[in-house]
């Protein structure tokens, strides 16, 4: 946007302070569009071509008569009713269990991002300290953090041990292989993608606005709700899409911390793919995906951009 | 193991799938626009973005052609294997087997356990074997019904004898197998049971049958495995079906249900592949349907806290074949490790260790001077009793293999 808003300044006055001849005003012109190239042609192979592929692939028709996985380029568009009939219980679980994780990600980092911005304002040691907290679970690689949550929440376990006997879990409960850890562990894995924004956002808020709203006599909730909460509506929509959409799509969480009572559309589409060679449903598995997040995600920030959603 | 494997394959098959498709895409569909096809633009667009290769296309086998073997030049070979299928040291952290096969050739092994199923294997690299190419392994591990698959799609190269001179201890019963008669493409590694296993403290009793994993006091800890032969192979021997006989769909679907049930129901924890060791270990899973010889392994490390049992209905009898894919570029490496394998000595030395049983004839009088107790273990070297109990399930054609296999991932919710 800024680039683009960038190229058209130029294009009206010329580079700051050059003249307003034309030779100068197309060479920066053609600068911008060279530095826009690389990430151009990057999205181009890495990302429309690839969609076009996977399209193609998810109409592609099984040769009959074959080795497994052996198809041939048609334009089978059953395969989507196919896809969506046998799998429509795993894409529902997938955005069940993202928007549960996002909701309980909201929830958790609003008040870790209010206190980094806003309380620890003018401390950046301890602001600074805080932000370190939020990004060090990064410097793993997050399968090794889920695959540590497993060991760490297994049946055998002190964790499991304890709570059955202070009696938070039956006798026979258990805490891995369930939908609860599966979400437990998105919740966990994208806390840091909702908490940054916010951060963000309020970091930037002014804080005379809160004391004008005390001014006027509204109490410590109402400041929050009505001046403090609007304000920060950006970083959180950005928030919560950052967390959704991964999460819906993530397959492994529910891999490592699930059961096969817990399987998510990104598991499905894994196994489609490398195991049953099974590309067709799987494309179209993932296109479907695709599809629907884009639809719920414009919904949703159409309706975040009035004020209905406040 | 992911991590691991993420340093061996630094970029991995799916994201080479999708390179792959994005390049074939760039030509065809300059082609296609070049030809303007106008109305049926766009289906014509998406058909030709695909590539025929998706699937290994039309790839009669055959036609691929091997690496180029730089054994020579390069004193290396990469072998794929599974968890708890070779000796291994705890002290020196080393496998003393394959130490000596470098101290006597001067070939550097790398060794990855890389197998966690035979499906989830060759989906890995399936698309890269059909076009030829360097999977990253010089010898892979897969059992019988596999290396069937790859040895009549044409994945696998054929092995020089000359340089496995130590064939000739191959026991009688494998030298023709009907997958690949004369043993030019594959060679037998071990062979073993699917049987019952619990942890010895959680559950005291032990279990008798295989009817014995649904019982109520061990719900949500119950895993069985994902290698559909095995699971269903052990419930339609318990159902008296001879799964090496004549059995159809009544048989198979009635076996089906009982896996579909018990998932549903809650009994059974997780579906796994070899990663049912870990579930083990962590104690999340105390009976589970086990392979022989991994249990004894897990023993080694956890004081004999797990048993198994040969159960009296019949268990599953199994072969896993060592290969080198088409792709592969360290072949004569290869074939001088397998000779290696194939000396009794070493052959007991890893049977002692892996508790499966070995195909290689003389192992077992290598093995009085390692350890004579275990020249009567069953699971090393059965006696007719035990033999009698294990059965081989039946082959099945692609058709079946399609549906009885599509049907089984679709129940463990793959």
């Amino acid at each position: 946007m800024s680039i683009a808003a960038a190229l058209s300044t130029e294009a009206k006055h010329g580079p700051v302070g050059g003249s307003a001849q034309a030779p100068p005003a197309r060479k920066a012109r053609l600068g911008a569009y060279l530095l826009l190239a690389p990430g151009m042609v990057y999205l181009f192979v890495f990302f429309v071509l690839p969609i076009f592929a996977l399209l193609a692939t998810s109409l592609y028709e099984r040769v009959p008569g074959t080795e497994l996985g052996v198809y041939e380029p048609a334009l089978r568009w059953q395969n989507y009713l196919a896809s969506l009939s046998s799998y429509y219980p795993e894409l529902l679980r997938s955005f069940g269990y993202a928007l549960t994780a996002t909701v309980a990600a909201l929830l958790i980092g609003y008040p870790m991002a209010y206190v980094i911005a806003v309380r620890a304002r003018g401390k950046p040691l301890l602001q600074g300290l805080l932000l370190v907290l939020v990004i060090a679970p990064f410097f793993t690689s997050f399968i090794l953090r889920t695959i540590a949550w497993r060991q760490i929440l297994a049946d055998e376990s002190w964790v499991v041990g304890s709570m059955k006997f202070l009696g938070i879990l039956p006798p026979d409960g258990r805490l891995t292989a369930t939908a609860f850890a599966v979400v437990c562990g998105l919740t966990y894995n994208f806390l840091p993608f909702m908490v940054l924004p916010i951060y963000a956002n309020l970091e930037r808020m002014d804080t005379r606005l809160v004391e004008a709203g005390g001014d006027l006599y509204a109490n410590g909730p109402t400041t929050f709700l009505r001046v403090t909460l609007p304000l920060s509506m950006p970083g959180i929509v950005a928030g919560t899409l950052l967390t959704f959409i991964p999460a819906s799509g993530d397959y492994v969480n529910s891999s490592l911390l699930g059961n096969n009572a817990t399987t998510m559309v990104g598991q499905a589409i894994d196994r489609r793919f490398l195991v049953t060679l099974d590309y067709p449903t799987a494309a179209s598995l993932s296109a479907i995906l695709m599809i629907s997040i884009l639809a719920l995600v414009l919904v949703y920030v159409r309706r975040s951009g009035t004020e209905e959603l406040l | 193991m992911s991590a691991r494997r993420g340093r061996e394959l630094p970029e991995d098959p799916l994201t080479r799938e999708l390179v792959q498709q994005a390049r074939a895409a760039a030509v065809s569909r300059r082609s296609v626009l070049a030809g303007a096809a106008g109305a049926a633009g766009l289906g014509a667009l998406l058909a030709a973005c695909g590539t025929g290769g998706t699937g290994g296309g039309a790839t009669t086998g055959t036609g691929i052609t091997p690496g180029t073997d730089v054994s020579d030049t390069e004193k290396l070979v990469r072998w794929a294997n599974w968890t708890f299928y070779l000796d291994y040291d705890d002290d020196t952290r080393s496998r003393p087997t394959l130490e000596a096969f470098t101290e006597k050739t001067g070939i550097e092994a790398q060794y990855v356990e890389d197998i966690e199923d035979n499906d989830t294997f060759y989906g890995k690299v399936q698309s890269q074997l059909a076009q030829g190419q360097d999977i990253g392994f010089d010898i892979v591990t897969l059992t019988d019904w596999m290396t069937a698959r790859l040895i009549r799609q044409g994945y696998v190269q054929e092995l020089d004898h000359g340089n496995i001179p130590n064939l000739d201890n191959l026991v009688e019963g494998l030298r023709n197998v009907d997958f690949d008669p004369g043993r030019k493409k594959s060679v037998t590694w071990q062979s073993g049971y699917a049987l019952i296993a619990w942890n010895t403290e959680l559950v005291p009793e032990g279990l008798d049958a295989v009817s014995d994993l649904w019982k109520p006091e061990y719900k949500g800890r119950v895993e069985v495995l994902s290698e559909m032969r095995d699971t269903i192979g052990l419930i339609m021997l318990e159902q008296g079906v001879d799964i090496s006989g004549d059995w159809g769909d009544d048989e198979f679907y009635a076996a089906l249900e009982v896996v579909e049930e018990q998932i549903a129901s809650g009994q059974i924890r997780q579906v796994r592949g070899n990663s049912y060791t870990e579930d083990l270990i962590s104690g999340d899973a105390i009976a589970v349907m086990a392979w022989s010889g991994d249990i004894v392994a897990l023993n080694f490390e956890a004081d004999d806290k797990f048993a198994y049992k040969i159960v009296d209905s019949g268990v599953t009898l199994w072969s896993d074949n060592l290969m080198v894919p088409i792709g592969a570029t360290h072949k004569e490496n290869a074939e001088l490790l397998i000779d290696h394998y194939y000396e009794p000595e070493v052959a007991a030395e890893v049977a002692a260790w892996v508790n499966f049983i070995t195909p290689v004839e003389g192992a077992r009088e290598a093995m009085e001077a390692i350890d004579p107790e275990l020249m009567d273990n069953e699971l090393i070297f059965p006696d007719s009793d035990t033999l009698a109990k294990a059965h081989v399930f039946r082959s099945l054609s692609p058709e079946e293999e399609e549906k009885y296999n599509g049907d089984f991932l679709s129940v463990i919710g793959a």
